[in-house]
């Protein structure tokens, strides 16, 4: 799929997260997180996993992360995804 | 660098002293006489009740490099030691060091006075923002944490001489009687003080309540107050509550707690003469709510409640489940209301509480205590100083000492916090050796330690959820993933004082 416009899902809550998405040249995933020292490299396998998954070779995806479990990560950007996706 | 015999490594030295590192919870025996200070001689007709607060600390000779001390009642509505710190800094001294019972938020005020060196040292554990900066690297002020129990031994042994100590007292009369039960910032239980006002060189009694000769009860006696000084408002006793002190409703606390009363079941100890001891956490509180329920419907009556002392337990003080409360510091407002009406709400200094070094402390008459943590490891050590970023943000409290004097201390904690997992390899920093801890219950089951056979067999008996500490580590991790160690530099920042006087960890400057 191919990220057409800006979309996001999530909320800010502790163990939970928020996901925005807009169309870029190229593929990027940006993290910021309360648990980034320890869990990074988690998360940017997942989101990696998820984007790959669905096909997307473009776009800018930035994750604002509370210590999210990884089926929440998944959930929420792969509904950003779907928010994004030409109609 | 030496390691303990947790395989902490810690430095030669330490604020000037050398560091002895910590080997077991019982082998250190004490030597020596308790601390002294000076006779004095104070005349009839010689007055102790001076102007302002810079004639209080002139009269008795504060200078640089000097310890002063205030004690944590009024917790985070503390107005007393950033008023005398400010006060110093007025009077031009510099380098002095704090040796307060605690540190709270509402004392970021002093992080600019750190800075210009007005204050270079904490002899006591701090909870948020100076620890969060010494913990970055942002803010040189070394720290040495110390328990209850481990401070009245430093200041008794003479360890940590206080030079002036500062009593927040909430009614007070001109000649230095005082007690924290009465007044508009009543607070109750004086705890802590009891030790500065006998061990400190030179005592001030600060309030904003006094009252016609003799204040009564006299809680702390005229006999060791030197000078009384009068300040608009010792703070507010409203913020004395820094949790929720509601039993939780959060479903996970309230498993926790269902198996933590599981624990207190098969233990054995809960029959007449039960002696109980928890903070004020939502999910403490729901492990109190479980016992008062049981004992009540098994006609217990029980022997005394112990610690920071909460409203449950005041009621259950006066259904009649235990013959006394002791209380080293209100946690609510209605313990403090309790402290003035209930005679068997006893008083409780923090020696007579927690001391390892004197005749017998109170906590070595627990039967079983409650406790929280930041993370436990495989050996069963608990930290409850540090988060798992290694940010130094919490004070021990009576941690170690109760774990160390109760027959058994269960730990209780959410598997994950945030995505982080409760159960370690390592702990960031150990607060209480594994040694002292008998169980450590998740909502996920409940860990016993190999000291205590009989509870486990018990346990599985009782068909209760019990899992082998390595087996609960994998299952967490099985859902958090397995965090990555986090890195630290060299420079230590705080030490950990275990209650002997020993040191069971140090807490490094983190990284990044």
């Amino acid at each position: 799929m191919r990220i057409a416009r800006r979309a996001q899902a999530g909320t800010m809550q502790s163990s939970d997260l928020m996901v925005a998405v807009e169309p870029a040249e190229a593929l990027s995933v940006e993290i910021e997180s309360t648990v980034k020292k320890q869990f990074e490299h988690l998360i940017r396998a997942v989101a990696e996993r998820v984007l790959a998954a669905h096909g997307v070779t473009a776009g800018r995806v930035r994750i604002t992360d509370r210590g999210a479990l990884d089926y929440a990560i998944q959930a929420r950007l792969e509904t950003a995804l779907a928010r994004a996706a030409e109609a | 660098m030496a390691r303990n015999s947790l395989g902490r490594e810690l430095p030669a030295s330490f604020q000037g002293r050398p560091v002895v590192p910590y080997r077991d919870p019982w082998s250190v025996r004490p030597e020596g006489l308790r601390a002294t200070r000076a006779l004095k001689r104070v005349d009839p007709g010689q007055p102790k009740l001076v102007q302002n607060l810079q004639e209080a600390i002139e009269r008795c000779g504060l200078r640089d490099g000097m310890t002063i001390a205030t004690h944590h009642h009024l917790r985070n509505g503390d107005a007393l030691l950033n008023h005398v710190v400010r006060m110093i800094d007025h009077m031009g001294l510099k380098d002095v060091k704090i040796a307060s019972s605690s540190v709270h938020p509402v004392h970021a005020e002093l992080v600019p006075l750190i800075r210009e060196g007005v204050v270079t040292g904490l002899e006591c554990g701090v909870n948020g923002l100076i620890g969060e900066l010494c913990s970055k690297g942002e803010l040189r002020c070394p720290i040495t944490v110390r328990s209850h129990g481990g401070r009245a031994r430093a200041v008794s042994s003479g360890q940590v001489p206080i030079d002036v100590a500062f009593l927040a007292a909430p009614a007070c009369d001109e000649y230095g009687n005082l007690n924290g039960a009465h007044g508009p910032s009543a607070f109750g239980s004086m705890g802590y003080a009891f030790t500065d006002a006998l061990h400190a060189r030179h005592v001030i009694a600060v309030t904003d309540h006094l009252v016609p000769y003799p204040a009564a009860p006299a809680s702390i006696s005229q006999a060791d107050v030197d000078w009384v000084v009068r300040m608009e408002r010792l703070g507010d006793p409203g913020k004395i509550v820094s949790t929720t002190t509601r039993v939780t409703t959060d479903p996970v606390g309230l498993q926790i707690a269902r198996y933590a009363t599981q624990v207190i079941e098969a233990s054995g100890y809960l029959k007449d003469g039960f002696s109980f001891q928890t903070g004020s956490g939502g999910t403490s509180l729901a492990v109190a709510e479980n016992v008062r329920n049981l004992m009540r419907a098994q006609r217990i009556k029980g022997s005394f409640g112990c610690g920071g002392i909460t409203g449950y337990f005041v009621d259950m003080l006066e259904e009649g489940l235990f013959q006394a409360l002791f209380d080293v510091q209100c946690f609510d407002l209605k313990a403090v209301e309790s402290i003035r009406r209930n005679r068997n709400h006893l008083e409780m200094s923090a020696d007579t509480y927690a001391n390892p070094f004197n005749a017998g402390a109170v906590v070595n008459r627990l039967d079983v205590v409650i406790l929280g943590a930041t993370e436990v490891d495989v050996d069963f050590n608990v930290n409850a100083n540090t988060e798992s970023n290694g940010l130094l943000l919490h004070n021990t409290g009576g941690h170690a000492d109760t774990a160390a004097g109760a027959k058994l201390a269960i730990i209780v904690a959410p598997s994950m916090r945030g995505r982080l997992p409760i159960v370690r390899d390592a702990v960031t920093t150990v607060t209480t050796p594994g040694a002292t801890v008998g169980a450590v219950v998740t909502e996920r089951g409940i860990a016993v330690n190999d000291r205590h056979p009989e509870l486990k067999a018990e346990l599985l008996r009782r068909r209760a959820p019990v899992k082998d500490i390595r087996q609960l580590q994998r299952e967490i991790e099985a859902v958090t993933g397995a965090p990555r160690p986090l890195e630290f530099g060299d420079e230590v920042v705080a030490l950990i004082e275990y209650r002997d006087g020993t040191i069971i960890d140090a807490v490094r400057r983190v990284k990044g």
